[in-house]
């Protein structure tokens, strides 16, 4: 049998303010054990919940930028339950209003298409604290650093059909909030996870299947594997005849298999009721005014801008709009090379990205900056050097031997351009090779390379390559 | 020196026929002789309050005293104070001492009041005779044989016996107005909102209301124009300015129109208690007020909607009482949920883990819209029901409770019952609006005289007005002067 697969995500991007949603305390990653977290994180008695109106700001922008109703009213509830990392024994989160209703994002597939995913809602709420088994003798550590930290919580509707699309939409909407620069992304801290809701249907059928809810998965990675896996278990279940049930799973990436958590009758009762020590969140339209004009440019019209003002293909333009860091340094890359935006791509897509991701760097920590491969390509537009010798001075640039000129100049790798210069090599060649002249005379164009490698090598590769070729025609012909 | 006003202290102080540390002795002296016979404190914080007096004094010498320096007070144990046991009256909190100070504390600090001591209180604020402590009941100086009222039942008992000149109280459903009533003194929710709640350990946030316990009105707005105040650590505090509440308690009572609820005078009120109230509110047509009969049609909704908001709250507001932290933890768990199941069961009392089964169930899925939910659009009825009669008077009067106090107890094993002696109150929380109980008269009882308390209910942050129409009330009769036997 077909089946078709249906996916929807619940996304917790962790914002980027620096105090917590409900507290003073500081949201900075990494501090020793419960050094941030104050009276109101601890839950101490008497303490009252404040929120931070930088957190509003954030979802209101993420609401914008997916097209989204951003509620004028929103209302924060508690949902209930007990865990000794959750210090009040409830949540504050948000639950019949949320503060982001009804957007969209469009998602572009592997084969060139594209696929609109909804969002049903993003909702504020803190994060609660970190239980640790390890090292206590038997005994649980908390941590309440991250307790009270501000989250928003983005839930797709079930709009995907494969590990692929589920991962698409996860890596735009990482994209997003860091173009937003409401959310780091960092995935290993923890400052952006997802559960995955998964189910399995006959192709054709219209109800949904039973699905099954993969909690915290923190890589891109894992996202899909966990998915094939979860797929892969659902549907051999049912072929076996057997059913799937709600429940709640983990996914272990060491033994890529997910396992059962708790199932639906296990489930806590949450309690929601609207939270008595928060007012409603009123949205004025003057601030969402505000929070517009803040806006940056987005990926997508990024994007068709790159396509359209650089003449960039679409797959280059997606490439280097992926994050606002790499577009930046782009644009940069292509104002300081006078515009030669094709030759930018090239390089930034092609030997930057490959030089960066082969030492796991990100762009910011490039040890050669936009100004200094913007130097390059510009002493490759001017005939300094060739695009092969080019590599050489990436290269020298990336060991930190300097900028490209410094380079060009030490390493002597400025290109022969004078044709008195190249002529005698040229004639020198001609005259040491008769027997290959007389077969390229005598038609064996193919050995033309091999005259062009001659000088090449003659020159160490400084001669122009254009005028060897035109020179090199021009004296074999005769 | 224990009789005089706040404002005769304030002027004893600020004249130097006394100084805070004489005066705040004084006190230290009265509360070891009678405290015991009246379980009215869960602290005595004297070596502080007499450090915090002598601080007061050289404020003084300094020239830099206030109004109100120097002159102490107790709080009640639910507000946290940095440094001496909070305990809300529970087990749970027997061995908490809080890092830090509730607002209300710290402006009373920050105002030169040296604390005497904390009062003793129905565990969590959850109780209307004070037996529900986890320190055992406080007495009625009246007549220690019955309750002081509750849950702020140490606070009235301590002004009533002259242990403090002044306390503070806080008001869920009647938790100020009806000791205040039962003891025979002045008591005044103020409006949602007016006084700051960090640092006041919640019961039902929603509800919950700080505010002055003292003898007289004019006492009332002294203490009140320190505590009231928007507090940014507090969201749901008003910004909004803070009058003085002492200038319009002169204002005469010409043409003030009272409106008495019929449903506040019928079945369940003890007659003695209704001729007294009448006696008060004739009172208030001889100085001139106007009375108007009106109609509070969903009054016999307030209890009932009450025991569900309230227990719904407090079942989440507890939750983080859970042994992990700070406050109880029972012995050897075994494991997470032993840790739990044991440290609440056995550091909360009876009546909490009552109402915390009332809320968990009330708030549960499939019963929410049921209870929950519709007791919140029954709130706003009431709510109506009072916007409506504000239409037509400017103050709503009636007894405080529905009897003077009932012998230690009485009540105890009938819930219920325990929940009507706050009948007439619990309406003004649910609407968010200030009332107060002053002394009416007495009323005869076995051991001697036993006060009636008289409920006024006003407009949304018309303090002033309450303070100023109960003010009148004490210039013409000396009902709040009067002393019980023992304690002169």
């Amino acid at each position: 049998m077909a089946w078709e697969v249906v996916i929807g995500l619940e996304i917790h991007a962790q914002l980027a303010t620096k105090s917590k949603i409900f507290s003073g305390a500081s949201t900075a990653y990494g501090a020793e054990p419960n050094t941030q977290a104050c009276a109101v994180d601890l839950g101490l008695p008497g303490v009252l919940p404040v929120l931070n109106k930088e957190a509003v700001r954030m979802a209101a922008k993420f609401g914008l930028a997916i097209g989204a109703n951003v509620s004028r009213r929103s209302v924060f509830a508690r949902k209930n339950y007990f865990y000794p990392d959750l210090p009040k024994g409830y949540q504050i989160s948000q639950m019949e209003l949320p503060i982001v209703e009804t957007g969209q994002l469009e998602i572009e597939l592997e084969d060139g298409s594209s696929k609109i995913v909804g969002i049903t809602r993003a909702h504020l709420e803190e994060d609660a604290g970190k239980s640790m088994h390890g090292d206590f003798h038997g005994m649980t550590g908390i941590d309440l650093n991250r307790a009270g930290t501000p989250l928003l919580e983005i839930v797709s509707e079930p709009d995907m059909r494969s590990a692929k699309e589920a991962v698409a939409y996860m890596k735009k909407i990482h994209s997003l909030v860091q173009y937003l620069e409401i959310c780091d992304g960092n995935m290993q801290e923890g400052s952006f996870r997802c559960d995955a809701n998964v189910s399995v249907r006959p192709a054709g059928q219209k109800e949904y299947g039973t699905r099954a809810e993969l909690k915290n998965i923190n890589s891109f990675r894992f996202v899909e594997k966990a998915i094939d896996i979860e797929v892969e278990r659902q549907i051999d279940l049912i072929e076996a005849g057997g059913k799937v049930v709600q429940e709640t799973r983990l996914y272990d990436s060491d033994k890529n298999e997910t396992r059962s958590m708790r199932s639906k009758e296990e489930a806590n009762d949450y309690r929601y009721f609207p939270d008595p020590d928060l007012l409603p969140v009123v949205i004025e339209e003057s601030f969402l005014d505000e929070v517009k004009s803040t806006l940056p440019e987005l990926p997508d019209e990024k994007r068709q801008r790159f396509v359209q003002a650089f003449s960039l293909s679409s797959y280059d333009a997606a490439v280097l709009t992926a994050s606002r860091e790499l577009a930046d340094y782009f644009e940069r890359v292509t104002q300081v090379a006078g515009g030669e935006a094709k030759l930018a791509a090239n390089w930034v897509a092609g030997d930057l990205m490959g030089a960066l991701n082969k030492v796991g760097q990100e762009i910011a920590e490039s040890p050669v900056s936009a100004e200094m491969l913007g130097g390059m390509i510009k002493r490759i537009q001017d005939n300094t050097i060739s695009g092969k010798i080019a590599k050489e001075v990436f290269e020298a640039m990336w060991q930190g031997e300097g900028d490209a000129d410094t380079v060009i100049e030490a390493r002597g790798l400025k290109q022969i351009t004078d044709s008195s210069a190249i002529e005698p090599v040229i004639d020198d060649i001609i005259a040491n090779n008769p027997g290959q002249v007389e077969q390229y005379r005598g038609g064996k164009d193919k050995l033309f390379g091999f005259f062009v490698g001659q000088v090449m090598k003659a020159t160490q590769g400084k001669a122009n390559p254009q005028q060897v070729n035109e020179l090199l025609k021009q004296k074999l012909s005769g | 020196m224990h009789n005089k006003s706040i404002a005769e202290l304030s002027q004893g102080l600020a004249s130097g026929e006394f100084s805070s540390a004489e005066l705040t002795r004084v006190y230290l002296d009265r509360i070891e002789k009678h405290n015991a016979g009246l379980n009215a404190l869960v602290s005595v914080t004297a070596d502080e309050a007499t450090a915090a007096a002598q601080l007061a004094d050289q404020t003084r010498q300094a020239g830099n005293a206030g109004l109100l320096t120097g002159v102490p007070l107790i709080h009640k144990d639910i507000f946290c104070t940095e440094g001496v046991k909070t305990s809300c009256g529970s087990k749970m909190l027997d061995n908490f001492i809080a890092p830090y100070d509730a607002t209300v504390v710290a402006k009373c600090k920050a105002a030169g009041m040296p604390m005497l001591g904390k009062a003793n209180m129905d565990e969590f604020a959850m109780g209307s005779s004070n037996e529900t402590s986890f320190y055992g009941p406080v007495k009625n100086p009246w007549d220690i044989e019955t309750v002081p009222g509750g849950s702020s039942g140490g606070s009235a008992a301590v002004v009533a016996a002259r242990l403090a000149p002044i306390a503070t109280g806080t008001d869920t459903g009647g938790s100020i107005r009806q000791p205040a009533a039962l003891c025979g003194i002045t008591g005044l929710k103020p409006t949602y909102g007016r006084v700051s709640r960090y640092g006041m350990i919640a019961f039902a946030s929603s509800l919950d209301q700080a505010g002055p316990m003292t003898r007289s009105a004019e006492d009332a707005a002294w203490l009140l124009n320190i505590m009231a105040g928007f507090d940014e650590r507090d969201s749901t505090s008003v910004e909004r300015d803070v009058p003085d509440y002492t200038a319009a308690l002169n204002n005469d009572l010409q043409g003030l129109k009272i409106g008495l609820p019929k449903e506040y005078f019928g079945e369940g009120l003890d007659a003695d208690v209704g001729r007294v109230v009448d006696a008060a509110i004739k009172q208030y047509q001889q100085m001139g007020a106007e009375l108007v009969d009106i109609s509070l049609p969903n009054s016999n909704l307030s209890v009932p909607t009450y025991y569900v908001v309230a227990p719904a709250e407090c079942s989440s507001n507890l939750s983080r009482f859970d042994g992990v932290r700070f406050g109880y933890r029972c012995e050897d768990p075994q494991d997470l949920e032993d840790l739990y199941k044991r440290s609440r069961g056995e550091g909360f009392g009876a009546e909490v883990k009552r109402r915390i089964m009332i809320g968990t169930y009330a708030l549960s899925a499939g019963y929410y819209d049921a209870y929950y939910l519709k007791a919140q659009q029954l709130r706003q009825l009431i709510s109506d029901d009072f916007k409506q009669a504000f239409k037509k008077v400017d103050v709503i009067m009636g007894p405080t409770a529905p009897d003077v106090a009932f012998k230690l107890g009485a009540k105890a094993s009938d819930p219920v019952s325990m929940y009507l002696s706050d009948i007439y109150t619990i309406a003004t929380n649910l609407a968010g609006l200030p009332g107060m109980s002053i002394p009416a008269g007495f009323v005869a009882g076995s051991k001697g005289d036993m006060p009636v308390g008289l409920q006024i209910i006003g407009q949304y942050f018309d303090e002033s007005r309450l303070l100023n129409v109960a003010h009148q009330f004490q210039l013409a009769t000396d009902w709040h002067q009067r002393t019980p036997a023992g304690f002169e």
